[in-house]
């Protein structure tokens, strides 16, 4: 990680002074800031703050382009000849889902994941405070976990070097996008985003609807080219003669996407009944074979059904960030300067503290 | 959060909220107390009620733990997982996620309460003693900070 150095926040320096607050009044009066402009992480912003993506999206267009370009040759090439031989059904079908995948995949893309933002300076100093309660003056970064129970197994909480917070369980930092996400799954780049918190149920019906939607295209090929070549043709002379040529393409395309999409619907399937997170899954955090710890997963309801519910259909939180808010005006303090407001009785028993 | 310019007609109400407002941006932070999320049930919102030591010259305990379970109790009822929640996420998925463009969610609906409470609690019990406390949705919903004014 880049920002691992730590630096220690002065809490002295961190009381508001009035004439650094007015300096700024000059230079943001021109126009209101929307707070998505000085987000500190390595994310893209879009629609004035709406739609939100990671830096490095390069895989995106490529993702978008093979799902538009199968399905844009399936509905020219195979759609004709299947709805002359078979059922008008077919491209209906194709065409939901097809919409469905799509639509899956930009929801996917462009939501929040689950940010958390990053800790205000006060309370990063107010957490070290908590933490270096020995009050030596040599000075040395907080420890790094910190022990919690949830529902009566210990767990971890590590400190974020970068957010300058304890992140909440199964919350992590996403290296890619330098922001710490709720519940991380993991960084896809084929949809250009973290999946987290918010967007994993979108993501799971991108990956089983494409799912569908690849073997649908497959199956209708292979009946596509079967037909032609119960017509007396051989394979090769079928799929040679124009307009055939391309349903052998799409025939590949969806040949190696199905292995890996149906394996990654089979993968993400086990963990929505289990209750895991990808990442979680990876580094064995609950996995009962590690050491004679009784180590099961805190966060299960045992219940496959209501772990499916509970991650698919739970109630959908809101997006921390706020990326359309307006950043807090420093010309909405009118002329009652700093002086006039009487220095609170709690200045004098916190400095006690931090003096010590 | 209402606009940071009151209209002349609406009275004591919204001058008190303006003057809430400011009081806001002059906080320092020798003057604010943090109250940490409560993880022992899971990852689902909860404060800890655990009175902090700052505090006892302030406000009463059995004030302040009445603020921090309402406001847990608040948030337990937003993420519920029950038919209601069920009933969203399913005609969510069947229209392709794209009601939440249209309607607004239980969570947000919850969340306009919960604001609405806070504000109701500074306005009551909190600014006559010399106290404000923040909405946790702006500070990422990590803490609940009370700060002297």
């Amino acid at each position: 990680m880049k920002n691992c150095e730590y630096q220690q926040i002065d809490p002295r320096a961190l009381s508001v002074l009035p004439s650094s607050a007015q300096n700024h009044t000059e230079k943001k009066a021109q126009r209101p800031r929307r707070k998505w402009e000085v987000f500190p992480g390595k994310n893209r912003f879009f629609c004035d703050g709406r739609i939100i993506l990671a830096r490095q999206n390069g895989v995106l267009p490529l993702t978008l382009s093979l799902i538009i370009v199968t399905c844009g040759l399936f509905f020219a090439f195979d759609c004709p000849f299947l709805v002359k031989h078979l059922t008008v059904f077919i491209p209906v079908i194709g065409g939901v889902l097809f919409v469905f995948v799509v639509l899956s995949l930009l929801r996917t893309s462009f939501t929040d994941p689950g940010i958390l933002p990053r800790a205000t300076p006060d309370e990063a100093a107010d957490v070290e405070k908590q933490i270096d309660t020995s009050g030596s003056s040599t000075y040395r970064p907080p420890p790094r976990t910190k022990e919690i129970l949830i529902n009566q197994q210990v767990v971890k909480l590590k400190y974020c070097f970068t957010c300058k917070t304890f992140r909440p369980p199964r919350t992590s930092h996403c290296s890619l996008c330098d922001n710490c996400v709720e519940r991380f799954d993991h960084h896809c780049p084929w949809v250009g985003n973290c999946v987290g918190k918010r967007n994993y149920r979108f993501f799971y019906s991108f990956i089983i609807s494409l799912s569908f939607l690849t073997s649908f295209i497959f199956g209708c090929v292979i009946t596509h080219i079967t037909l032609r070549t119960q017509a007396g043709k051989t394979i090769v002379q079928a799929i040679q003669e124009s307009p055939a040529r391309y349903p052998f393409l799409e025939l590949v395309v969806c040949f190696f996407s199905i292995w890996s999409i149906l394996g990654l619907s089979g993968f993400h399937t086990y963990l929505v009944a289990s209750n895991l997170t990808t990442n979680e899954d990876i580094k064995g955090s609950w996995s009962s074979k590690r050491g004679a710890e009784d180590s099961g997963n805190p966060y299960t309801y045992n219940s496959i059904i209501t772990n499916c519910c509970a991650t698919l259909c739970g109630p959908m939180p809101p997006s921390l960030i706020d990326r359309r808010g307006f950043l807090p005006h420093d010309e909405a303090i009118p002329a009652v300067s700093a002086s006039e407001i009487e220095l609170p009785p709690f200045t004098a028993k916190n400095d006690a503290h931090m003096v010590g | 959060m209402q606009g940071l310019v009151p209209a002349a007609t609406d009275g004591n109400m919204a001058t008190e909220f303006h003057n809430l407002q400011e009081l806001r941006h002059s906080a320092s932070l020798a003057n604010k107390v943090f109250i940490q999320r409560d993880y022992s049930e899971g990852t689902t919102c909860r404060f800890q009620t655990k009175f902090p030591s700052e505090l006892e010259s302030r406000i009463e305990r059995t004030l302040f733990e009445d603020t921090v379970k309402t406001l847990n109790n608040y948030y337990a009822e937003a993420e519920k997982i029950g038919g209601q929640s069920y009933l969203e996420g399913c005609l969510a998925c069947a229209t392709a996620y794209l009601i939440f463009l249209c309607m607004e969610t239980r969570y947000e609906k919850v969340l306009k309460k919960i604001a609405k409470y806070i504000q109701e609690q500074n306005e009551k019990i909190y600014a006559p003693r010399g106290l404000l406390i923040t909405d946790p949705i702006e500070r990422g919903m990590r803490v609940v900070s009370f700060f002297a004014v």
